[in-house]
Protein backbone atom coordinates (compact mmCIF):
# COMPACT_ATOMS: atom_id res chain seq x y z
CA UNK A 1 0.00 0.00 0.00
CA UNK A 2 2.98 2.29 0.38
CA UNK A 3 5.45 2.81 -2.33
CA UNK A 4 8.92 1.80 -1.36
CA UNK A 5 11.15 4.77 -1.54
CA UNK A 6 14.45 3.06 -1.74
CA UNK A 7 15.81 -0.40 -1.58
CA UNK A 8 18.99 -0.88 0.41
CA UNK A 9 21.65 -2.80 -1.27
CA UNK A 10 22.32 -6.23 0.13
CA UNK A 11 20.57 -9.45 0.85
CA UNK A 12 16.91 -10.18 1.27
CA UNK A 13 17.56 -10.28 4.98
CA UNK A 14 18.69 -6.68 4.97
CA UNK A 15 15.58 -5.77 3.09
CA UNK A 16 13.45 -7.62 5.56
CA UNK A 17 15.11 -5.87 8.51
CA UNK A 18 14.61 -2.59 6.72
CA UNK A 19 10.89 -3.28 6.36
CA UNK A 20 10.59 -4.08 10.05
CA UNK A 21 12.83 -1.54 11.68
CA UNK A 22 13.05 1.45 9.38
CA UNK A 23 10.30 1.62 6.83
CA UNK A 24 7.39 2.02 9.29
CA UNK A 25 9.09 5.02 10.88
CA UNK A 26 9.80 6.54 7.51
CA UNK A 27 6.11 6.22 6.74
CA UNK A 28 5.19 7.83 10.06
CA UNK A 29 7.48 10.76 9.36
CA UNK A 30 6.24 11.19 5.82
CA UNK A 31 2.53 11.21 6.63
CA UNK A 32 2.09 12.72 10.10
CA UNK A 33 -1.65 13.16 9.53
CA UNK A 34 -2.09 9.41 9.09
CA UNK A 35 -0.02 8.84 12.20
CA UNK A 36 -2.19 11.26 14.17
CA UNK A 37 -5.35 9.58 12.90
CA UNK A 38 -4.02 6.16 13.85
CA UNK A 39 -3.01 7.37 17.30
CA UNK A 40 -6.47 8.83 17.86
CA UNK A 41 -8.18 5.63 16.79
CA UNK A 42 -5.85 3.75 19.09
CA UNK A 43 -6.66 6.02 22.00
CA UNK A 44 -10.39 5.63 21.46
CA UNK A 45 -10.39 1.87 21.30
CA UNK A 46 -7.90 1.83 24.15
CA UNK A 47 -10.32 3.80 26.23
CA UNK A 48 -13.09 1.36 25.53
CA UNK A 49 -10.81 -1.51 26.51
CA UNK A 50 -10.02 0.42 29.66
CA UNK A 51 -13.73 0.73 30.44
CA UNK A 52 -14.27 -3.00 30.13
CA UNK A 53 -11.19 -3.71 32.21
CA UNK A 54 -12.45 -1.27 34.82
CA UNK A 55 -15.53 -3.40 35.38
CA UNK A 56 -13.28 -6.37 36.06
CA UNK A 57 -10.99 -4.41 38.37
CA UNK A 58 -13.91 -3.23 40.51
CA UNK A 59 -15.08 -6.72 41.24
CA UNK A 60 -11.57 -8.11 41.53
CA UNK A 61 -10.64 -5.49 44.09
CA UNK A 62 -13.61 -6.27 46.26
CA UNK A 63 -13.72 -10.02 46.02
CA UNK A 64 -10.48 -11.24 44.52
CA UNK A 65 -12.55 -12.85 41.82
CA UNK A 66 -12.11 -12.54 38.09
CA UNK A 67 -15.67 -11.89 37.03
CA UNK A 68 -16.10 -13.74 33.79
CA UNK A 69 -19.61 -12.33 33.49
CA UNK A 70 -18.44 -8.73 32.96
CA UNK A 71 -18.59 -9.13 29.18
CA UNK A 72 -22.14 -10.40 29.19
CA UNK A 73 -23.10 -7.69 31.67
CA UNK A 74 -22.07 -5.15 29.06
CA UNK A 75 -24.32 -6.82 26.51
CA UNK A 76 -27.15 -7.28 28.96
CA UNK A 77 -27.07 -3.64 30.08
CA UNK A 78 -27.01 -2.37 26.50
CA UNK A 79 -29.80 -4.74 25.45
CA UNK A 80 -31.93 -3.63 28.37
CA UNK A 81 -31.54 -0.01 27.37
CA UNK A 82 -32.28 -0.58 23.69
CA UNK A 83 -35.00 -3.16 24.37
CA UNK A 84 -36.88 -0.80 26.65
CA UNK A 85 -36.59 2.02 24.13
CA UNK A 86 -37.90 -0.20 21.35
CA UNK A 87 -40.81 -1.15 23.60
CA UNK A 88 -41.79 2.53 23.61
CA UNK A 89 -40.19 3.77 26.81
CA UNK A 90 -38.72 7.28 26.45
CA UNK A 91 -34.94 7.22 26.13
CA UNK A 92 -33.98 8.75 29.45
CA UNK A 93 -36.56 6.74 31.35
CA UNK A 94 -35.13 3.65 29.63
CA UNK A 95 -31.68 4.70 30.78
CA UNK A 96 -32.89 5.12 34.36
CA UNK A 97 -34.66 1.76 34.21
CA UNK A 98 -31.53 0.11 32.83
CA UNK A 99 -29.65 1.45 35.85
CA UNK A 100 -32.34 0.02 38.12
CA UNK A 101 -32.06 -3.33 36.34
CA UNK A 102 -28.30 -3.36 36.92
CA UNK A 103 -28.94 -2.70 40.59
CA UNK A 104 -31.43 -5.57 40.77
CA UNK A 105 -28.91 -7.79 39.03
CA UNK A 106 -26.25 -6.88 41.62
CA UNK A 107 -28.71 -7.58 44.41
CA UNK A 108 -29.78 -10.94 43.00
CA UNK A 109 -26.19 -12.03 42.32
CA UNK A 110 -25.26 -11.19 45.91
CA UNK A 111 -28.24 -13.06 47.35
CA UNK A 112 -28.25 -16.14 45.22
CA UNK A 113 -24.62 -16.62 44.26
CA UNK A 114 -22.14 -14.79 46.46
CA UNK A 115 -23.77 -15.10 49.86
CA UNK A 116 -23.94 -18.90 49.85
CA UNK A 117 -20.29 -18.98 48.81
CA UNK A 118 -18.77 -16.74 51.51
CA UNK A 119 -15.29 -17.88 52.48
CA UNK A 120 -15.02 -20.37 49.62
CA UNK A 121 -11.83 -20.43 47.57
CA UNK A 122 -11.61 -17.87 44.79
CA UNK A 123 -11.74 -20.52 42.10
CA UNK A 124 -15.22 -21.52 43.24
CA UNK A 125 -16.43 -17.93 42.96
CA UNK A 126 -14.75 -17.68 39.57
CA UNK A 127 -16.66 -20.73 38.36
CA UNK A 128 -19.84 -19.20 39.75
CA UNK A 129 -19.32 -16.21 37.45
CA UNK A 130 -19.36 -18.64 34.51
CA UNK A 131 -22.76 -19.74 35.76
CA UNK A 132 -23.91 -16.12 35.85
CA UNK A 133 -22.60 -15.63 32.30
CA UNK A 134 -24.56 -18.50 30.82
CA UNK A 135 -27.65 -17.62 32.78
CA UNK A 136 -27.53 -14.06 31.45
CA UNK A 137 -27.00 -15.24 27.87
CA UNK A 138 -30.06 -17.49 28.06
CA UNK A 139 -32.17 -15.04 29.99
CA UNK A 140 -31.19 -12.16 27.70
CA UNK A 141 -32.16 -14.13 24.60
CA UNK A 142 -35.52 -15.06 26.06
CA UNK A 143 -36.34 -11.48 26.96
CA UNK A 144 -34.74 -9.51 24.12
CA UNK A 145 -34.38 -12.10 21.37
CA UNK A 146 -31.14 -13.02 19.69
CA UNK A 147 -31.10 -10.42 16.91
CA UNK A 148 -28.55 -7.63 16.94
CA UNK A 149 -29.98 -4.24 17.86
CA UNK A 150 -28.88 -0.72 17.06
CA UNK A 151 -27.73 1.41 19.99
CA UNK A 152 -29.80 4.53 20.52
CA UNK A 153 -27.57 7.56 20.36
CA UNK A 154 -29.66 10.46 19.08
CA UNK A 155 -32.41 10.10 21.72
CA UNK A 156 -29.73 10.17 24.43
CA UNK A 157 -28.32 13.36 22.90
CA UNK A 158 -25.02 11.73 22.12
CA UNK A 159 -23.34 13.75 19.38
CA UNK A 160 -23.06 12.45 15.84
CA UNK A 161 -20.73 13.23 12.98
CA UNK A 162 -17.10 14.14 13.00
CA UNK A 163 -14.78 17.08 13.47
CA UNK A 164 -12.21 17.38 10.75
CA UNK A 165 -8.92 19.15 11.29
CA UNK A 166 -6.84 20.13 8.33
CA UNK A 167 -3.43 19.89 9.79
CA UNK A 168 -0.10 18.14 9.55
CA UNK A 169 -0.23 18.35 5.81
CA UNK A 170 -3.45 16.38 5.56
CA UNK A 171 -6.52 15.90 7.68
CA UNK A 172 -7.47 14.19 10.91
CA UNK A 173 -11.04 13.18 11.67
CA UNK A 174 -12.37 12.89 15.19
CA UNK A 175 -15.77 11.24 15.67
CA UNK A 176 -17.81 13.33 18.10
CA UNK A 177 -19.20 10.27 19.86
CA UNK A 178 -15.64 9.15 20.57
CA UNK A 179 -14.92 12.49 22.17
CA UNK A 180 -18.05 12.14 24.28
CA UNK A 181 -17.00 8.65 25.28
CA UNK A 182 -13.57 9.95 26.28
CA UNK A 183 -15.02 12.69 28.46
CA UNK A 184 -17.57 10.47 30.20
CA UNK A 185 -15.10 7.66 30.72
CA UNK A 186 -12.50 9.99 32.22
CA UNK A 187 -15.01 11.45 34.66
CA UNK A 188 -16.20 8.03 35.71
CA UNK A 189 -12.69 6.70 36.17
CA UNK A 190 -11.54 9.68 38.20
CA UNK A 191 -14.57 9.37 40.45
CA UNK A 192 -14.09 5.67 41.04
CA UNK A 193 -10.37 6.00 41.67
CA UNK A 194 -10.89 8.60 44.39
CA UNK A 195 -13.79 6.70 45.88
CA UNK A 196 -11.77 3.53 46.14
CA UNK A 197 -8.63 4.99 47.62
CA UNK A 198 -9.86 7.47 50.15
CA UNK A 199 -13.20 6.63 51.71
CA UNK A 200 -14.55 4.28 54.33
CA UNK A 201 -16.51 2.25 51.82
CA UNK A 202 -13.53 2.19 49.48
CA UNK A 203 -11.38 0.88 52.27
CA UNK A 204 -14.03 -1.67 53.15
CA UNK A 205 -14.07 -2.86 49.54
CA UNK A 206 -10.36 -3.49 49.58
CA UNK A 207 -10.61 -5.10 52.99
CA UNK A 208 -13.21 -7.57 51.76
CA UNK A 209 -10.91 -8.53 48.92
CA UNK A 210 -8.09 -9.37 51.32
CA UNK A 211 -9.91 -11.38 53.94
CA UNK A 212 -13.59 -12.20 54.39
CA UNK A 213 -13.18 -13.25 58.02
CA UNK A 214 -11.16 -10.24 59.06
CA UNK A 215 -13.61 -7.93 57.29
CA UNK A 216 -16.51 -9.51 59.14
CA UNK A 217 -14.69 -9.20 62.44
CA UNK A 218 -14.46 -5.42 62.13
CA UNK A 219 -18.12 -5.20 61.22
CA UNK A 220 -17.88 -4.71 57.48
CA UNK A 221 -21.02 -6.05 55.86
CA UNK A 222 -20.02 -8.33 53.01
CA UNK A 223 -23.55 -8.20 51.64
CA UNK A 224 -23.60 -4.43 51.36
CA UNK A 225 -20.12 -4.24 49.87
CA UNK A 226 -20.87 -6.84 47.23
CA UNK A 227 -24.08 -5.18 46.16
CA UNK A 228 -22.29 -1.83 45.88
CA UNK A 229 -19.42 -3.23 43.88
CA UNK A 230 -21.53 -5.31 41.50
CA UNK A 231 -23.76 -2.34 40.98
CA UNK A 232 -20.74 -0.15 40.20
CA UNK A 233 -19.53 -2.80 37.76
CA UNK A 234 -23.04 -2.86 36.27
CA UNK A 235 -22.95 0.92 35.74
CA UNK A 236 -19.56 0.67 34.09
CA UNK A 237 -20.98 -2.12 31.93
CA UNK A 238 -23.89 0.08 30.90
CA UNK A 239 -21.62 2.95 29.85
CA UNK A 240 -19.32 0.54 28.05
CA UNK A 241 -22.31 -1.02 26.31
CA UNK A 242 -23.58 2.34 25.10
CA UNK A 243 -20.29 3.35 23.51
CA UNK A 244 -19.30 -0.05 22.16
CA UNK A 245 -22.83 -0.50 20.90
CA UNK A 246 -22.65 2.84 19.12
CA UNK A 247 -19.55 1.71 17.25
CA UNK A 248 -20.78 -1.70 16.17
CA UNK A 249 -24.18 -2.93 17.18
CA UNK A 250 -25.63 -4.49 20.28
CA UNK A 251 -25.47 -8.25 20.05
CA UNK A 252 -24.29 -11.20 22.06
CA UNK A 253 -21.13 -11.21 19.96
CA UNK A 254 -20.00 -8.23 22.03
CA UNK A 255 -19.52 -10.62 24.90
CA UNK A 256 -16.10 -11.64 23.58
CA UNK A 257 -14.76 -8.18 24.33
CA UNK A 258 -14.38 -9.62 27.82
CA UNK A 259 -11.46 -11.58 26.44
CA UNK A 260 -9.84 -8.36 25.27
CA UNK A 261 -9.91 -7.15 28.85
CA UNK A 262 -7.57 -9.91 29.94
CA UNK A 263 -4.39 -8.54 28.34
CA UNK A 264 -5.36 -5.08 29.56
CA UNK A 265 -5.64 -6.39 33.10
CA UNK A 266 -2.36 -8.28 32.91
CA UNK A 267 -0.68 -5.13 31.70
CA UNK A 268 -2.24 -2.77 34.19
CA UNK A 269 -2.58 -5.05 37.17
CA UNK A 270 -5.80 -6.65 38.33
CA UNK A 271 -6.20 -4.40 41.32
CA UNK A 272 -5.42 -0.99 39.91
CA UNK A 273 -7.94 1.44 38.46
CA UNK A 274 -5.25 3.68 36.92
CA UNK A 275 -3.66 0.47 35.69
CA UNK A 276 -6.81 -0.48 33.81
CA UNK A 277 -6.76 2.90 32.09
CA UNK A 278 -3.09 2.92 31.17
CA UNK A 279 -3.21 -0.76 30.21
CA UNK A 280 -6.22 -0.14 27.99
CA UNK A 281 -4.59 2.82 26.28
CA UNK A 282 -1.32 0.98 25.69
CA UNK A 283 -3.10 -2.02 24.22
CA UNK A 284 -5.39 0.13 22.10
CA UNK A 285 -2.57 2.29 20.77
CA UNK A 286 -0.22 -0.62 20.27
CA UNK A 287 -2.81 -2.63 18.39
CA UNK A 288 -3.71 0.13 15.95
CA UNK A 289 -0.14 1.23 15.29
CA UNK A 290 1.13 -2.30 14.81
CA UNK A 291 -1.76 -3.20 12.54
CA UNK A 292 -1.35 -0.09 10.42
CA UNK A 293 2.41 -0.02 10.03
CA UNK A 294 3.56 -3.57 10.57
CA UNK A 295 0.36 -5.48 9.75
CA UNK A 296 0.88 -5.48 5.97
CA UNK A 297 4.16 -7.37 6.46
CA UNK A 298 2.32 -10.41 7.77
CA UNK A 299 -0.86 -10.00 5.77
CA UNK A 300 -2.78 -8.05 8.42
CA UNK A 301 -4.95 -9.31 11.25
CA UNK A 302 -2.37 -8.49 13.92
CA UNK A 303 -4.98 -6.88 16.16
CA UNK A 304 -6.38 -10.34 16.86
CA UNK A 305 -3.25 -11.44 18.69
CA UNK A 306 -0.96 -8.51 19.36
CA UNK A 307 -2.52 -7.71 22.75
CA UNK A 308 -1.94 -11.25 23.95
CA UNK A 309 1.73 -11.15 22.96
CA UNK A 310 2.19 -8.02 25.05
CA UNK A 311 0.39 -9.76 27.91
CA UNK A 312 2.70 -12.75 27.62
CA UNK A 313 5.78 -10.55 27.79
CA UNK A 314 4.41 -8.88 30.87
CA UNK A 315 3.68 -12.19 32.52
CA UNK A 316 7.31 -13.12 32.01
CA UNK A 317 8.88 -9.96 33.32
CA UNK A 318 6.38 -8.17 35.52
CA UNK A 319 3.58 -10.51 36.53
CA UNK A 320 1.89 -8.00 38.84
CA UNK A 321 1.42 -5.60 35.93
CA UNK A 322 2.39 -1.96 35.77
CA UNK A 323 0.41 -0.81 38.77
CA UNK A 324 -0.74 -3.97 40.50
CA UNK A 325 -0.11 -4.61 44.15
CA UNK A 326 3.26 -6.19 44.66
CA UNK A 327 3.01 -9.91 45.03
CA UNK A 328 4.40 -10.39 48.50
CA UNK A 329 5.18 -13.78 49.88
CA UNK A 330 6.91 -14.16 53.20
CA UNK A 331 8.33 -17.57 53.86
CA UNK B 1 0.38 -13.11 88.99
CA UNK B 2 -2.06 -10.30 89.49
CA UNK B 3 -4.44 -9.92 92.39
CA UNK B 4 -3.94 -13.38 93.85
CA UNK B 5 -7.22 -14.49 95.42
CA UNK B 6 -9.53 -11.76 96.60
CA UNK B 7 -11.88 -9.67 94.47
CA UNK B 8 -10.54 -6.98 92.19
CA UNK B 9 -12.14 -3.59 91.85
CA UNK B 10 -11.63 -3.63 88.09
CA UNK B 11 -13.89 -6.58 87.61
CA UNK B 12 -17.60 -6.09 87.35
CA UNK B 13 -20.68 -8.05 86.32
CA UNK B 14 -20.92 -10.76 83.73
CA UNK B 15 -20.52 -9.25 80.26
CA UNK B 16 -20.90 -12.39 78.24
CA UNK B 17 -21.92 -15.86 79.16
CA UNK B 18 -22.07 -19.01 77.15
CA UNK B 19 -24.37 -21.75 78.44
CA UNK B 20 -24.33 -25.40 77.52
CA UNK B 21 -22.95 -24.78 74.08
CA UNK B 22 -22.34 -27.76 71.83
CA UNK B 23 -20.82 -27.53 68.39
CA UNK B 24 -20.01 -30.32 66.01
CA UNK B 25 -18.85 -30.58 62.43
CA UNK B 26 -20.48 -33.68 61.02
CA UNK B 27 -19.42 -36.41 63.40
CA UNK B 28 -16.64 -34.43 65.03
CA UNK B 29 -17.56 -32.84 68.32
CA UNK B 30 -15.63 -29.60 68.68
CA UNK B 31 -17.37 -28.38 71.82
CA UNK B 32 -19.57 -30.44 74.13
CA UNK B 33 -21.88 -28.75 76.57
CA UNK B 34 -19.51 -26.01 77.69
CA UNK B 35 -20.55 -23.07 79.85
CA UNK B 36 -18.37 -20.15 80.77
CA UNK B 37 -18.71 -16.51 81.58
CA UNK B 38 -16.60 -13.45 81.02
CA UNK B 39 -16.82 -10.60 83.49
CA UNK B 40 -16.53 -6.96 82.69
CA UNK B 41 -12.96 -5.71 82.98
CA UNK B 42 -11.22 -9.03 83.44
CA UNK B 43 -8.65 -10.86 81.40
CA UNK B 44 -10.00 -14.31 80.83
CA UNK B 45 -7.79 -17.02 79.41
CA UNK B 46 -8.99 -20.06 77.53
CA UNK B 47 -6.36 -22.77 77.48
CA UNK B 48 -6.11 -26.40 76.55
CA UNK B 49 -4.13 -28.81 74.39
CA UNK B 50 -4.36 -28.64 70.60
CA UNK B 51 -7.80 -29.50 69.28
CA UNK B 52 -9.45 -28.68 72.59
CA UNK B 53 -12.01 -26.39 70.96
CA UNK B 54 -10.56 -23.07 72.06
CA UNK B 55 -10.68 -21.31 68.69
CA UNK B 56 -14.08 -22.86 68.01
CA UNK B 57 -15.28 -21.24 71.21
CA UNK B 58 -14.06 -17.81 70.06
CA UNK B 59 -15.73 -18.40 66.71
CA UNK B 60 -19.01 -19.18 68.47
CA UNK B 61 -18.70 -16.03 70.56
CA UNK B 62 -18.16 -13.75 67.60
CA UNK B 63 -20.63 -15.52 65.36
CA UNK B 64 -18.46 -17.27 62.80
CA UNK B 65 -19.80 -20.64 63.98
CA UNK B 66 -23.36 -21.48 64.83
CA UNK B 67 -23.59 -23.89 67.76
CA UNK B 68 -26.12 -26.69 67.50
CA UNK B 69 -27.16 -26.28 71.13
CA UNK B 70 -26.80 -23.73 73.86
CA UNK B 71 -27.28 -20.05 74.49
CA UNK B 72 -25.12 -16.97 74.40
CA UNK B 73 -25.94 -14.00 76.60
CA UNK B 74 -24.18 -10.75 75.75
CA UNK B 75 -25.01 -7.53 77.58
CA UNK B 76 -28.08 -9.21 79.04
CA UNK B 77 -29.45 -10.25 75.67
CA UNK B 78 -29.79 -13.98 75.15
CA UNK B 79 -29.69 -15.68 71.79
CA UNK B 80 -28.98 -19.09 70.34
CA UNK B 81 -26.29 -17.77 68.05
CA UNK B 82 -24.38 -14.61 67.35
CA UNK B 83 -23.98 -13.16 63.91
CA UNK B 84 -20.65 -11.60 62.97
CA UNK B 85 -22.14 -8.16 62.41
CA UNK B 86 -24.15 -8.31 65.64
CA UNK B 87 -20.97 -9.19 67.45
CA UNK B 88 -19.05 -6.37 65.80
CA UNK B 89 -21.81 -3.85 66.39
CA UNK B 90 -22.17 -5.00 69.98
CA UNK B 91 -18.52 -4.22 70.59
CA UNK B 92 -16.78 -7.56 70.18
CA UNK B 93 -13.47 -7.32 68.35
CA UNK B 94 -11.01 -10.08 67.67
CA UNK B 95 -7.68 -11.11 66.29
CA UNK B 96 -6.90 -14.35 64.53
CA UNK B 97 -4.59 -17.26 65.17
CA UNK B 98 -2.94 -16.95 61.76
CA UNK B 99 -3.05 -13.18 61.37
CA UNK B 100 -5.94 -12.10 59.15
CA UNK B 101 -4.93 -8.65 58.00
CA UNK B 102 -5.79 -6.85 54.79
CA UNK B 103 -2.40 -7.68 53.33
CA UNK B 104 -2.38 -5.30 50.41
CA UNK B 105 -3.33 -2.29 52.54
CA UNK B 106 -1.04 -0.14 54.67
CA UNK B 107 -0.94 -0.52 58.44
CA UNK B 108 -2.78 2.78 58.67
CA UNK B 109 -5.58 1.66 56.34
CA UNK B 110 -5.88 -1.62 58.21
CA UNK B 111 -6.42 0.17 61.47
CA UNK B 112 -8.75 2.70 59.82
CA UNK B 113 -10.80 -0.27 58.63
CA UNK B 114 -11.37 -1.03 62.31
CA UNK B 115 -13.28 2.27 62.50
CA UNK B 116 -15.78 1.12 59.88
CA UNK B 117 -18.68 0.84 62.27
CA UNK B 118 -17.91 4.19 63.89
CA UNK B 119 -18.22 6.04 60.60
CA UNK B 120 -21.66 6.89 59.39
CA UNK B 121 -21.55 9.37 56.55
CA UNK B 122 -23.38 7.95 53.62
CA UNK B 123 -22.30 6.93 50.20
CA UNK B 124 -23.26 10.25 48.66
CA UNK B 125 -20.84 12.33 50.74
CA UNK B 126 -18.18 9.71 50.40
CA UNK B 127 -18.48 9.81 46.64
CA UNK B 128 -17.93 13.55 46.76
CA UNK B 129 -15.27 13.07 49.42
CA UNK B 130 -16.14 16.43 50.73
CA UNK B 131 -17.93 18.15 53.56
CA UNK B 132 -19.09 15.89 56.39
CA UNK B 133 -17.37 12.78 55.05
CA UNK B 134 -14.04 14.57 54.97
CA UNK B 135 -14.46 15.92 58.50
CA UNK B 136 -15.36 12.45 59.69
CA UNK B 137 -12.33 10.95 58.01
CA UNK B 138 -10.08 13.47 59.75
CA UNK B 139 -11.62 12.89 63.18
CA UNK B 140 -11.19 9.15 62.91
CA UNK B 141 -7.70 9.50 61.61
CA UNK B 142 -6.86 11.29 64.87
CA UNK B 143 -8.17 8.38 66.93
CA UNK B 144 -6.22 5.97 64.81
CA UNK B 145 -3.02 7.94 65.25
CA UNK B 146 -3.44 7.54 69.01
CA UNK B 147 -3.60 3.80 68.61
CA UNK B 148 -0.54 3.91 66.37
CA UNK B 149 1.31 5.81 69.08
CA UNK B 150 0.09 3.42 71.73
CA UNK B 151 1.41 0.43 69.80
CA UNK B 152 4.59 2.26 68.76
CA UNK B 153 4.20 1.52 65.08
CA UNK B 154 4.58 5.11 63.82
CA UNK B 155 7.36 4.25 61.42
CA UNK B 156 5.45 1.54 59.59
CA UNK B 157 2.10 3.21 59.08
CA UNK B 158 2.52 3.50 55.31
CA UNK B 159 3.94 0.03 54.76
CA UNK B 160 1.67 -2.61 53.20
CA UNK B 161 1.21 -5.05 56.05
CA UNK B 162 2.03 -8.07 53.90
CA UNK B 163 5.62 -6.85 53.91
CA UNK B 164 5.93 -6.54 57.69
CA UNK B 165 7.56 -9.14 59.90
CA UNK B 166 5.21 -11.42 61.77
CA UNK B 167 5.51 -9.77 65.17
CA UNK B 168 4.55 -6.38 63.75
CA UNK B 169 1.65 -7.90 61.81
CA UNK B 170 0.30 -9.22 65.09
CA UNK B 171 0.61 -5.74 66.54
CA UNK B 172 -1.21 -4.12 63.63
CA UNK B 173 -3.94 -6.69 64.00
CA UNK B 174 -4.28 -5.77 67.67
CA UNK B 175 -4.42 -2.14 66.59
CA UNK B 176 -7.26 -2.82 64.18
CA UNK B 177 -9.20 -4.58 66.92
CA UNK B 178 -8.55 -1.73 69.39
CA UNK B 179 -9.69 0.80 66.78
CA UNK B 180 -13.18 -0.66 67.17
CA UNK B 181 -13.12 0.54 70.80
CA UNK B 182 -14.36 -2.89 71.77
CA UNK B 183 -15.99 -3.81 75.06
CA UNK B 184 -14.81 -7.37 74.59
CA UNK B 185 -11.61 -8.20 72.82
CA UNK B 186 -10.99 -11.79 71.72
CA UNK B 187 -7.33 -12.61 71.14
CA UNK B 188 -6.55 -15.91 69.47
CA UNK B 189 -2.96 -16.78 70.36
CA UNK B 190 -1.66 -13.20 70.33
CA UNK B 191 1.87 -14.37 71.07
CA UNK B 192 2.19 -17.49 68.97
CA UNK B 193 5.56 -17.72 67.27
CA UNK B 194 7.05 -14.72 69.07
CA UNK B 195 10.37 -14.49 70.83
CA UNK B 196 10.63 -13.60 74.49
CA UNK B 197 11.05 -9.89 73.91
CA UNK B 198 8.11 -9.67 71.52
CA UNK B 199 5.99 -11.63 73.99
CA UNK B 200 6.83 -9.17 76.73
CA UNK B 201 5.90 -6.25 74.49
CA UNK B 202 2.63 -7.86 73.53
CA UNK B 203 1.81 -8.67 77.17
CA UNK B 204 2.40 -5.04 78.00
CA UNK B 205 -0.02 -3.87 75.29
CA UNK B 206 -2.66 -6.33 76.43
CA UNK B 207 -2.37 -5.24 80.05
CA UNK B 208 -2.39 -1.56 79.06
CA UNK B 209 -5.45 -2.01 76.89
CA UNK B 210 -7.17 -3.72 79.78
CA UNK B 211 -6.15 -1.15 82.38
CA UNK B 212 -6.33 2.13 80.48
CA UNK B 213 -9.26 1.47 78.18
CA UNK B 214 -11.04 -0.94 80.53
CA UNK B 215 -11.34 -3.44 77.71
CA UNK B 216 -12.47 -6.89 78.72
CA UNK B 217 -10.20 -9.48 77.15
CA UNK B 218 -10.60 -13.16 76.41
CA UNK B 219 -7.44 -14.76 75.14
CA UNK B 220 -6.21 -18.10 73.98
CA UNK B 221 -2.56 -18.72 74.67
CA UNK B 222 -0.23 -21.67 74.88
CA UNK B 223 2.56 -20.02 76.84
CA UNK B 224 1.61 -20.92 80.42
CA UNK B 225 3.91 -18.32 81.91
CA UNK B 226 2.10 -15.60 80.00
CA UNK B 227 -1.31 -17.01 80.86
CA UNK B 228 -0.55 -17.18 84.55
CA UNK B 229 0.86 -13.64 84.57
CA UNK B 230 -1.85 -11.95 82.59
CA UNK B 231 -5.13 -13.53 83.38
CA UNK B 232 -7.59 -13.11 86.19
CA UNK B 233 -9.41 -16.36 85.53
CA UNK B 234 -8.63 -19.34 83.36
CA UNK B 235 -10.93 -21.88 81.77
CA UNK B 236 -9.41 -25.15 80.56
CA UNK B 237 -10.85 -27.14 77.68
CA UNK B 238 -9.84 -30.60 76.57
CA UNK B 239 -11.42 -32.48 73.67
CA UNK B 240 -14.25 -29.98 73.66
CA UNK B 241 -15.10 -30.47 77.32
CA UNK B 242 -14.51 -28.00 80.10
CA UNK B 243 -12.26 -29.61 82.66
CA UNK B 244 -11.43 -26.69 84.94
CA UNK B 245 -12.31 -23.08 85.59
CA UNK B 246 -10.83 -20.75 88.17
CA UNK B 247 -7.94 -18.50 89.11
CA UNK B 248 -4.55 -19.31 87.60
CA UNK B 249 -3.40 -20.77 90.92
CA UNK B 250 -6.40 -23.07 91.20
CA UNK B 251 -6.13 -24.26 87.65
CA UNK B 252 -2.40 -24.88 87.85
CA UNK B 253 -2.85 -27.39 90.64
CA UNK B 254 -5.92 -29.10 89.22
CA UNK B 255 -5.28 -32.80 88.65
CA UNK B 256 -7.49 -33.00 85.53
CA UNK B 257 -5.52 -30.14 83.97
CA UNK B 258 -2.18 -31.71 84.75
CA UNK B 259 -3.40 -34.99 83.25
CA UNK B 260 -4.68 -33.28 80.11
CA UNK B 261 -1.39 -31.54 79.50
CA UNK B 262 0.98 -34.32 80.45
CA UNK B 263 -1.11 -37.21 79.27
CA UNK B 264 -2.25 -39.92 81.66
CA UNK B 265 -2.22 -43.69 81.50
CA UNK B 266 -5.70 -45.11 81.26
Amino acid sequence: MHVEKQRPAGSALMHFLYLIFIDPFVQMAQAPDLLAQTLWEGLVSGMLYALIALGFVLIFKASGVFNFAQGIMVVFAALTLVGLYEAGVPAFLALALAIVVMFILAFVVERSVLRPLVGQPDIILFMATFGITYFLIGFGEIVFGGDPKVMITAPLYLPKGAITYHTLGGMVQLQKIDIAAAVIASLMVAGLAIFFSRTRIGRALRAVADSHEAALSVGISLEQIWVIVWFAAGLVALVTGIFWGARSDVSFALEVIALKALPVLILGGFTSIPGAIVGGLIIGLGEKIVEFYWGPLVGGGTDAWFAYVIALLFLLFRPQGLFGERIIERI
Amino acid sequence: MRAPGGPDARIGDVLLSVENVSLSFGGVKAISDVSLDIRKGEIRAIIGPNGAGKTSMLNVINGFYTPQRGRITFRGQTRSKMRPHEAAEGGIARTFQNVALFRGMSALDNIMAGRTLKMHKNLFWQLLRWGPAMAEEVAHRREVEEIIDFLKIQDIRRVPVGRLPYGLQKRVELGRALAMEPDLLLLDEPMAGMNLEEKEDMSRYILDANEHFGTTIALIEHDMGVVMDLSDRVVVLDHGIKIADGTPAEVKNDQAVIDAYLGVAH
